[in-house]
């Protein structure tokens, strides 16, 4: 008995359909920018162990010029991520007070808040002003 | 029921994009300090040294890497099959296994600080 099951054809032109799957796009490519920084957040640890010399070499790594776009990147990848996961948070956390709900843009609006506030914080107390 | 192993990738996936989006950007603009010649304090070698010293900070370190390197392998993983790519069970195997490689490497080298 043979069996074939009909496999729709797809490719990604898709994506340039609409200027919301762009977008949609967008924010999923955001995560090799994240995956990435964090491998070298690893690699940083690494340098870390090692002693001072190596943490020297890493922080000079740094300074090239293509650390430097890729961290200008990965920012602005970083940040677009952040702005679509908590603008999503009122269809992920939808809170019933009574027989109201609050108002989207409260959810949201509390996450966007203390985003800013632990950023703020976190600036802070490593000593960046 | 039907056994599924959907939430526990799902999880750490929905975990991990949370704490990306709470903490991933301010930590960049540390290392992009850093970067400019703009040294932040905590990122000199004795005060991070100390710090990543701490079994609590070595919780968190290694959690914050685990979670961040499942989120993006999750979705690598989507992102994959949107493109048209159907060989899911490979390409999972691969993503989940670089997070689980990533995470393992962080904690080896957080043992040794």
């Amino acid at each position: 008995m043979s069996r074939k099951p009909y496999v729709r054809p797809m490719t990604s032109e898709w994506i340039l359909r609409h200027s919301r799957y762009v977008r949609y796009m967008l924010r999923e490519f955001s995560c090799l920018f994240i995956g990435g920084w964090t491998l070298m957040l690893v690699w940083g640890l690494k340098q870390l162990a090692e002693g001072p010399a190596a943490w020297a070499a890493f922080l000079q790594w740094l300074t090239s010029p293509a650390s430097i776009v890729l961290h200008l990147l990965t920012l602005g990848f970083a940040s677009y991520h952040s702005v679509t996961w908590f603008n999503l948070t009122p269809k992920a956390l939808p809170l019933q007070i009574g027989e109201e709900f609050l108002p989207d843009g409260a959810i949201a609006g509390a996450h966007f808040a203390a985003w800013a506030v632990l950023s703020f914080a976190i600036l802070f107390l490593a000593g960046a002003f | 029921m039907a056994i599924s192993n959907k939430p526990i990738v799902w999880g750490p996936f929905a975990a991990g994009g949370t704490i990306t989006a709470f903490l991933t950007p301010v930590l960049v603009l540390l290392t992009l300090l850093a970067a400019l010649g703009h040294v932040p304090d905590l990122l000199a070698y004795d005060r991070l040294h100390a710090l990543a010293g701490h079994w609590l900070a070595k919780l968190a370190i290694a959690g914050t890497v685990f979670l961040s390197l499942w989120s993006t392998a999750h979705r690598l993983r989507i992102t994959c099959y949107d493109l048209g790519v159907r060989a899911d069970t490979l390409v999972a195997t691969i993503v989940y296994a670089g997070a689980l490689a990533g995470t393992a490497a962080s904690v080896v080298y957080l043992m040794r600080i």
